[in-house]
């Protein structure tokens, strides 16, 4: 099987969803990539270099720059004619772009992929990850976003692929890109750091959860999380939130701190190797799933962690 | 302008699923279903966009079971105009939902469609792209701010590492993302106003779509369940555990 793997990056650097997808994509067959951008040729080098990628394929054109889907997708939906799968992320970027594409090939597509099981067969979180179901799909081609928590990484070293500059129809001419606000934070991003700390509506407001989580993430070098009451109450920006609808993250350990635990939560962090939670109601249904549970009021608790360590 | 909002009948987002013995899904009988959450964003969004006086009429759509009339009922009560039940008992995947609706967007014309981002039943994420690359349409998904102006319409969109925003040509295909709006209760007097509202049902063959499913799905199963581990008395006994862990 010929697969093609939708890269994400910034035409500068590669995101690192990229390599748990390459790991997923290379269990079924030969391994392609596609870098849509605009200035990307470093890019294409740089992920010619992931373990096991055969052949890159790079669109640089000004209409690719942002990754407009409407754009991108008939690029992908051309180069799929030689190909038999298209992989991408399960990202904000996967996740548009990847339906655009199976649409225009007519495939359901396979949100989410936890596993590959064969050739059509893989495994997938429903009901906010309640139930993982085994599907089997009756497409000629596959069309699959990936978990990234849930495969290895790929190398990004140790490959050899051919960088094979293709063009696409351009731009699509009925969106543009506006702008963009990304948080900027010396922080280790949520889908890969190790350590992951995360408040959530006890927090109060943006001062407290700044002043009271920010230096235990510090001290120990964590990214910091959120649960969906303390994103939309407005302590912290939307990407920080953790869950079903928001990132799905599995680090080394995971701090649920003043977060109930509610079934959208859980979704996007049971899969984390050690849960310590704080909270002050011991019937909180996170300490069900808590390796770690300390029962206290976080306001006096969290301090004298965060001295103590 | 019209805007087209699909809307789908779900479990109850505070209900916990459970699966079936035999693996072969999710006991629904006699679990409360409601309005897929993003559903009602993107109902909610619709109606603003009409009371500013943007939009004409809102037009609900549901593709399911004949309860999914409960659906569109909600809908009417909060403010939707009319209903449309595409009627069937039969599982439909996103892409036959997707060809549905872009038989519906041809007939209706809207200049804007409004659906959820995902459902929280199947987790797909997939038909409002869908919906877009069928009718040859540009998407704003995971919206944040939507903003309508003559000719177009400026999305703000959720991303990983934080919001983007695009401008699309209308019509457009818009996706809810949680922190859009905060959906409206339908009052008392709005709900029995709603029974009074057309309703139309329609099956998937009036539109010519086969909807058979292109996923087989073999087996459901339980996730692995993660034992409740310890408590512990005070921060010194977390502070050693955490040391044992390593990470500090
Ligand atoms: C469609 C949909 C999608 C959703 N997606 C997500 C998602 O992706 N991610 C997500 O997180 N949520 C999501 N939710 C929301 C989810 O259902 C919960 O509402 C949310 O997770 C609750 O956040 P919380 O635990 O911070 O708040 P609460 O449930 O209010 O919990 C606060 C906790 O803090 C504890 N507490 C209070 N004061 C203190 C103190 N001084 N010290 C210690 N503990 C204290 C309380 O005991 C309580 O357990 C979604 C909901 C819907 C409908
Ligand atoms: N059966 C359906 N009837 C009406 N709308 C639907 C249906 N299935 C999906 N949708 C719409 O598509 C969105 C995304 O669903 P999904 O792609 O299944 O995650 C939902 O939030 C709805 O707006």
């Amino acid at each position: 099987m010929k697969t093609l793997v939708l890269v994400e990056h910034d035409n500068a650097s590669v995101k690192d969803a990229t390599l748990a997808t390459v790991a997923a994509a290379a269990k079924l067959g030969e391994v392609h990539l596609l870098v849509a951008g605009s200035g990307c040729g470093a890019v294409a080098e740089a992920v010619a270099k992931i373990e096991g990628v055969e052949k890159v394929h790079v669109a640089d054109d000004p209409a690719y720059e942002h990754q407009l889907a409407e754009n991108v997708a008939p690029l992908a939906a051309e180069l799929m004619k030689d190909h038999d799968a298209f992989l991408a992320p399960a990202t904000t970027t996967g996740k548009n772009i990847a339906p655009r594409v199976a649409a225009l090939l007519d495939v359901m597509q396979i949100s989410d992929i936890l596993s590959v099981e064969g050739e059509k067969t893989f495994t997938r979180p429903i009901y906010a990850g309640n139930a993982i179901a085994t599907v089997e799909s009756s497409d000629l081609k596959l069309v699959i976003t990936v978990r990234g928590t849930a495969f290895d990484k790929a190398s990004a070293e140790g490959g050899s692929g051919t960088v094979e500059a293709v063009s696409g129809s351009g731009d699509a001419g009925i969106s543009s890109f506006v702008g963009q606000e990304l948080a900027k934070s010396e922080r280790p991003e949520l889908t890969s750091a190790k350590v992951i700390v995360s408040g959530g509506r006890a927090l109060k407001d943006a001062a407290t959860f700044e002043e009271y989580i920010m230096p235990l993430a510090d001290k120990l070098g964590a990214g910091v999380g959120a649960s969906r009451a303390a994103v939309d109450a407005g302590y912290v920006p939307n990407d920080y939130q953790v869950g079903q609808t928001g990132k799905i993250v599995a680090p080394e350990v995971y701090f649920a701190i003043g977060i109930s635990g509610a079934i959208q939560h859980l979704a996007g962090m049971k899969d984390s190797k050690t849960i310590i939670a704080i909270n002050k109601d011991e019937d909180a249904p996170i300490f069900q799933v808590a390796d770690i549970g300390l029962v206290a009021d976080l306001f006096k608790a969290v301090p004298e962690l965060t001295e103590k360590l | 302008m019209k805007i087209l909002v699909p809307v789908k009948r779900v479990i109850d987002y505070n209900v916990k699923p459970r699966v079936k013995a035999d693996g072969s899904g999710v006991d629904l009988a006699n679990v409360k279903m409601s309005m897929n959450p993003f559903d009602e964003i993107a109902v909610e969004e619709a109606i603003r966009i009409k009371e500013a006086g943007k939009a004409e009429e809102i037009v609900a759509v549901s593709i399911g079971p004949a309860k999914a009339q409960e659906t569109l009922r909600t809908a009417l009560a909060m403010g939707a105009d009319r209903a449309i039940l595409v009627q069937t008992d039969d599982e439909v995947e996103p892409l036959a939902v997707a060809k549905i609706l872009k038989a519906i967007y041809d007939a209706e014309q809207p200049g804007l469609v409004i659906l959820g981002k995902q459902a929280i039943d199947d987790d797909s994420n997939q038909t409002g792209q869908m919906l877009a690359a069928l009718t040859g349409r540009p998407q704003g998904t995971f919206a944040n701010t939507v903003e309508l102006d003559g000719e177009s319409v400026t999305v703000k969109r959720e991303i990983d590492g934080g919001l983007e925003t695009v401008k699309l040509t209308l019509p457009a295909i818009v996706t809810t993302d949680l922190r859009l709006n905060e959906p409206r209760y339908a009052s008392l007097p709005n709900i029995m106003k709603a029974k009074q509202k057309p309703l139309d049902t329609k099956s998937p063959a009036d539109y010519d779509v086969d909807t058979a499913p292109r996923l087989k799905t073999t087996n459901v199963s339980e996730p692995p369940v993660r034992q409740a581990g310890v408590k512990v008395a005070d921060v010194d006994e977390l502070v050693a555990k955490i040391k044992a862990l390593g990470i500090a």
